[in-house]
């Protein structure tokens, strides 16, 4: 016989337990897989059950947007603290644009090219790219295993005890987090990243500091950022997403929260991966 | 104020209290054969039980009872198998979501580890509730909060970090929280553990306290036998997934059954098995010793 749990929102949610009794701790409230990880059964539950609460915490937004000082906070967790990672590998992603890109078009007689190679390579592509690896990395498993330890701890349950839905308290001010931190950290990554190539292209390289920003202002159009925006929103999205949902369905234990934090940062890039080429294809 | 009457006495999980009867009526919480399992694995088959209005009621049994569980139940946040549970008469696995919710802002529950939101200082945690509950002026959460506090007596603490508490302080402050909003059921999960005596003296007279002069209904689930004898009303002694006997904390201490006797008393033998079930020790000894 199976355990039966309320269907509802937040009582899928809670995380029992923590009894000292063998019937108290189990990780009641978490949505069981259904079939072994590697199965294509546990493969499709995984989706189904990762859109099922994708819904679930759009539909959470809106209450949760009464609430706007826990968003800001965790834009700061997201963003704020996502900085330097950001902006260390903006710049060296750059210099390696300003030193590969000079050496190609050099071979050519295009140096003065530069400054719209590395813009249209960070906005369309690394930018975004870059930025949501490195955010799954730093801010994504930040998010998992601060709610897994929630969970662990009998926290959301707590909340759910005194009648708050952690849905709205917990997992929808993170995820609206790291949806608005993500576009802001590419924005940053694709601004220093330009920096870091005119620092190679224009210091080292002896471009013509000139011909770098004009071609770049006369070949850039908004069709450009506009892609490298609607990728980040997109990265964004389902980047949180990832990290809530698997947090709030980590099992309660040390191991439990760890494996979670792992699928965050394998499914994170791999999807990351995945859109990017779909969407390039979908602007081209 | 007078002990309310006690429930009647039962041993070998009968029925504590017939359905209908002025103690079911008067029953905040009404267990009727609830059966209840988990993954294959029988919690509870058949256990019944009243909670009744305004008095403390114990439960009691060995580790593993479900005792843990029995409080999941209650709360809604798991629905039995079959039986019937019903909470200000209402049967908890019928509950829609938001009647949930407004089941539990009539409750107050202390978690055995405090369960204290780890982003937030002591006095957020307990000033929580009212924040999302309650329309109340800063002013009046600060002087609702601190008066909470200093009845757990950890005024002083109000600006630490819970990671800054012991576990025995982070309890005291769960039990802060878990009475602001002045609920009308008070649900215990193992509150004594890790109390220096104290801590537990003073914890022990607040349950008490809150019972006698506001009238509020408890549950206190525990191990601690002495404890629980000086302020129950009620008590249940839970035991194989069913209620093996009830009443008077006085009753159970004298009562007959070689379990109840076992369990009060505290002795490793008797019915209940202290070992988990195991192979004979020297014969898995000897079969280690060839290899």
């Amino acid at each position: 016989m199976t355990e039966q749990t309320r269907a509802s929102p937040a009582a899928a949610a809670g995380a029992p337990g923590g009894g000292s009794s063998p019937a108290g701790p189990e990780p009641v409230r978490a949505p069981r897989r259904i079939a072994r990880p590697g199965t294509i059964t546990a493969g499709l539950a995984r989706i189904g059950g990762t859109s099922i609460f994708a819904v679930r915490l759009v539909a959470a937004c809106a209450p949760a947007l009464a609430r706007p000082s826990l968003i800001v906070q965790q834009i700061y967790n997201a963003g704020a603290r996502s900085l330097i990672i950001i902006m260390l590998s903006g710049l060296f992603t750059g210099m390696v644009l300003g030193l590969q890109g000079a050496y190609l078009l050099s071979r050519f007689g295009s140096e003065n090219l530069l400054g719209v190679a590395a813009a249209l390579s960070l906005l369309r592509e690394l930018g975004p790219v870059l930025t949501s690896l490195l955010f799954a990395g730093r801010a994504g498993t930040a998010l998992t295993s601060e709610i897994g330890l929630m969970r662990a701890t009998d926290q959301l349950t707590a909340i759910e005890m005194m009648a708050v839905d952690p849905m709205k308290y917990v997992a929808a001010p993170r995820f609206l987090g790291g949806f608005i931190a993500m576009p802001l950290l590419t924005a940053v990554f694709n601004i220093i990243g330009l920096f870091g190539a005119q620092l190679i292209g224009v210091w080292e390289r002896g471009i013509d500091p000139g011909a770098f920003w004009s071609q770049m202002q006369s070949s850039v159009v908004f069709r450009d950022v506009g892609e490298g925006i609607a990728k980040s929103l997109v990265f964004g999205f389902v980047v949180s997403l990832i990290a809530v949902y698997e947090g709030y369905h980590s099992e309660p234990t040390a191991e439990g929260v760890g494996l979670a934090t792992t699928r965050t940062v394998v499914a994170s890039s791999v999807l990351t991966l995945l859109l990017d080429y779909m969407l390039t294809a979908a602007f081209m | 104020m007078a002990r309310p009457e006690p429930p009647p006495a039962v041993a070998n999980g009968v029925s504590a209290t017939p359905p209908g009867s002025a103690a079911a009526q008067d029953a905040i919480v009404d267990a009727r054969e609830v059966h209840y399992s988990i993954g294959g694995r029988v919690i509870f088959s058949g256990v019944t039980l009243q909670v009744r209005r305004g008095r403390i009621t114990a439960v009691m049994g060995p580790s593993g009872t479900g005792k843990t569980t029995l409080l999941r139940l209650i709360t809604a946040q798991a629905i039995p198998d079959s039986g019937q549970l019903l909470v200000w008469g209402r049967d908890v696995s019928k509950l829609r979501s938001r009647e949930v919710f407004a089941m539990r802002r009539r409750m107050g529950m202390l978690f055995q580890n405090g369960a204290l939101l780890t982003d937030l200082d002591v006095f957020e945690n307990v000033a929580f509730p009212l924040r999302e509950h309650a329309h109340l002026t800063e002013s009046l959460i600060r002087d609702i909060v601190l008066t909470k506090l200093n009845a757990v007596g950890l005024r002083g603490a109000a600006h630490l970090m819970p990671a800054e508490l012991s576990g025995g302080m982070a309890r005291r402050v769960a039990l802060a929280r878990a009475i602001v909003m002045d609920p009308e059921l008070l649900i215990y999960d193992e509150p004594f553990v890790g109390l220096d005596p104290i801590a537990l003296g003073v914890i022990l007279r607040l349950i008490q306290k809150m019972n006698e002069a506001l009238g509020i209904t408890s549950i206190v689930v525990s191990h601690d036998v002495k404890e629980l004898a000086t302020i129950a009303h009620d008590s249940y002694l839970i035991s194989e997934g069913r209620v093996v006997a009830s009443g008077t904390p006085q009753e159970l201490s004298e009562g007959g059954s070689p379990i109840v006797k076992q369990f009060m008393s505290g002795s490793p033998d008797g019915p209940v098995p202290f070992h988990y079930p195991a192979p004979d020790l020297c014969a898995q000894l000897l079969e280690g010793a060839g290899e």
